[in-house]
């Protein structure tokens, strides 16, 4: 972090345009935004809200050298090492669940000097995109005080200049696009979520550009209808791809459940195989199709009803 | 009924948490432990979870895997961001924080990142997550882990979560100066800490075991308080409680 990406930020978002204009877009088109060598921030937590529409599209793509940011990281990031596409995950937490045991492919990648794991507590990364959407260099927090962790992120403490109290000074994370799903928006790009909004209103507002994928596209009269559950207005998303079950596998909260089926698969081919177990996976479930909606079309309705249903009934009457 | 290890640790925890107080928890064992309260002795406990969730009343035999998912969700009163969770953590509304640990040490730091060097490990722990946070900005925080010589180091490898660090007054002057780690629960026993040296020390046992068996337990010299008690054996109606809210049925 240097004044120079902190200026350089607020410099960059002025010279944006920020026109009331369609931008829906094919997530083809859309994942053009990223280049190598960025790093990409990924919307939602662990299972819940994942965008993955637009991550295996971005994988199906192909790039190199990635950072990858996540407040708690699922076996995507793990996707993510062994294509090759990024060698470094910024995050406080990566796994699926205690009854999956630990990252295989991670542990392979991290304990063998191939990938790097900056690991910040889950506070501190959260305040990190917080101090970049607020426009701000640095936010101070009493978190991560006294730990390993502040140390080997080489982070400083700070005074404070009124009460002389010491609190750690957590540095803006400006990620170079994030990318997010939620549950609806509209052409514009007015984007609403159900339920609990993990980091994702910071991580977008903290980006250079935002990818908005949605399960569906409304009218622009159906946001005005409910604005209190916009999370994010127009001028701070930069496109917009329809892509019904885009979290799929993993969970959108009140649509349908998480499929823990399809991680007990992922995590038995990376038991049987390490690193070449995910990247069997990835023939299968991301190179096997031409686009998401056709891996969607593969789960089948059958089961996509039956995470409908468990969703259902997850939802409190 | 005979308890499993994992039940006897749950109730013993459980047993610590007092009625009208918002417990900040995990998943697993913290989770279970706080529902568990909420049905016998503190009916308006508040379970908070990281995932955004106020309020957790999970569904037994549904209960959740992850605190950012649906079933973590159910029944809350009020869902918000993670770093709002968090903020609520460090403005001090949080009575008691809950949390597990791969490693901790005698004075009470807990390690979840890696055994070996943190560049290059031996073996890369999950991370963090929200537990560096919990235990710095929580009031109370209890530590439950199963208790084995891997588990209980003499120093942790990595400090991921500072408990009382090297001891004495310096968890305050690292400018943690909320909160304090105040019990540790395993199957083998309850332990706390030295008033003055933060030291880990032997409070408790969990029926049938031997000061002894906890020594031999413990990966360094273990202080033992002046009065030693029996822990209550886990009671039938916890017992019932628990395993319906486990989903196990016979």
């Amino acid at each position: 972090m240097t004044t120079a990406d902190f200026r350089q930020a607020r410099a960059e978002l002025e010279g944006h345009e920020r026109p009331v204009r369609e931008k829906l877009v094919t997530a083809e088109e859309a994942l053009r935004v990223v280049e190598d060598d960025q790093h990409v921030a990924i919307g939602g937590t662990l299972y819940s809200r994942t965008p993955m529409a637009l991550l295996f599209e971005l994988l199906r793509q192909g790039r190199s050298g990635l950072t990858v940011s996540r407040p708690l990281s699922c076996y995507e990031v793990e996707l993510f090492l062994a294509s090759g596409a990024a060698r470094r995950v910024v995050t406080s937490w990566v796994g699926i669940g205690l009854q999956w045991g630990l990252a295989g492919v991670l542990r392979e990648y991290v304990e063998g000097g191939l990938a790097t794991f900056e690991e910040w507590s889950h506070l501190a990364l959260g305040l990190r995109y917080k101090a970049a959407a607020m426009g701000v260099p640095f936010l101070p927090t009493l978190t991560m005080l006294g730990s390993d962790l502040a140390t080997v992120a080489g982070t400083s403490t700070v005074t404070c200049p009124y009460t002389n109290e010491n609190l750690l000074a957590v540095p803006a994370l400006h990620p170079d696009v994030a990318l997010l799903h939620v549950h609806r928006a509209d052409m514009y790009g007015n984007a609403q979520v159900d339920g609990y909004r993990h980091m994702d209103v910071d991580m977008a507002r903290a980006a250079r550009r935002v990818v908005v994928s949605a399960e569906e596209i409304v009218s622009p009269e159906r946001i005005r209808a409910a604005p209190a559950d916009t999370m994010l207005p127009h001028f701070a998303v930069d496109v917009v791809v329809e892509a019904p079950y885009g979290a799929y596998p993993h969970e959108c909260y009140g649509r349908y459940e998480a499929d823990t089926e399809h991680f007990d698969d992922y995590v038995s081919a990376v038991r049987a195989g390490g690193a070449d177990g995910a990247r069997r996976y990835l023939d299968e479930h991301v190179h096997g199709y031409p686009d998401f909606a056709a891996f969607i079309a593969g789960v089948g309705p059958e089961r996509l009803a039956r995470q409908r249903k468990q969703a259902e009934e997850l939802m409190y009457r | 009924m005979t308890a499993t290890q994992d039940e006897i640790m749950t109730i013993t925890a459980s047993r610590l948490l007092a009625d009208d107080k918002v417990v900040f928890a995990g998943v697993g064992m913290p989770l279970l432990a706080s529902a568990l309260a909420g049905r016998r002795q503190a009916p308006n406990l508040t379970v908070v979870l990281e995932g955004g969730i106020i309020g957790a009343q999970p569904l037994p035999g549904r209960l959740p895997i992850s605190t950012n998912e649906m079933r973590a969700a159910y029944g809350a009163p009020m869902l918000t961001d993670i770093t709002d969770i968090f903020l609520f953590a460090q403005r001090g509304f949080f009575d008691y924080g809950f949390l597990g640990a791969a490693q901790v040490d005698r004075y009470g730091n807990i390690n979840t990142s890696c055994i070996g060097r943190h560049e290059l490990p031996k073996v890369r722990l999950p991370g963090s997550g929200g537990a560096n946070d919990i235990i710095s900005l929580c009031t109370e925080i209890f530590i439950v882990t199963t208790h084995e010589p891997r588990r209980f180091v003499e120093r942790v490898d990595f400090v991921t979560s500072p408990g009382y660090l090297h001891g004495w007054g310096s968890r305050a002057e690292s400018g943690l100066v909320f909160g304090q780690v105040s019990k540790v629960v395993t199957d083998l026993a309850l332990l706390d800490f030295e008033p003055e040296s933060k030291h880990m020390r032997l409070r408790a046992l969990q029926p049938g075991v031997t000061v002894d068996q906890v020594r031999a337990a413990t990966g360094f010299e273990l202080p033992v308080a002046d009065s030693i008690e029996e822990l209550p054996a886990p009671r039938p109606d916890e017992l019932a409680i628990l395993r319906d809210l486990n989903g196990v049925t016979d």
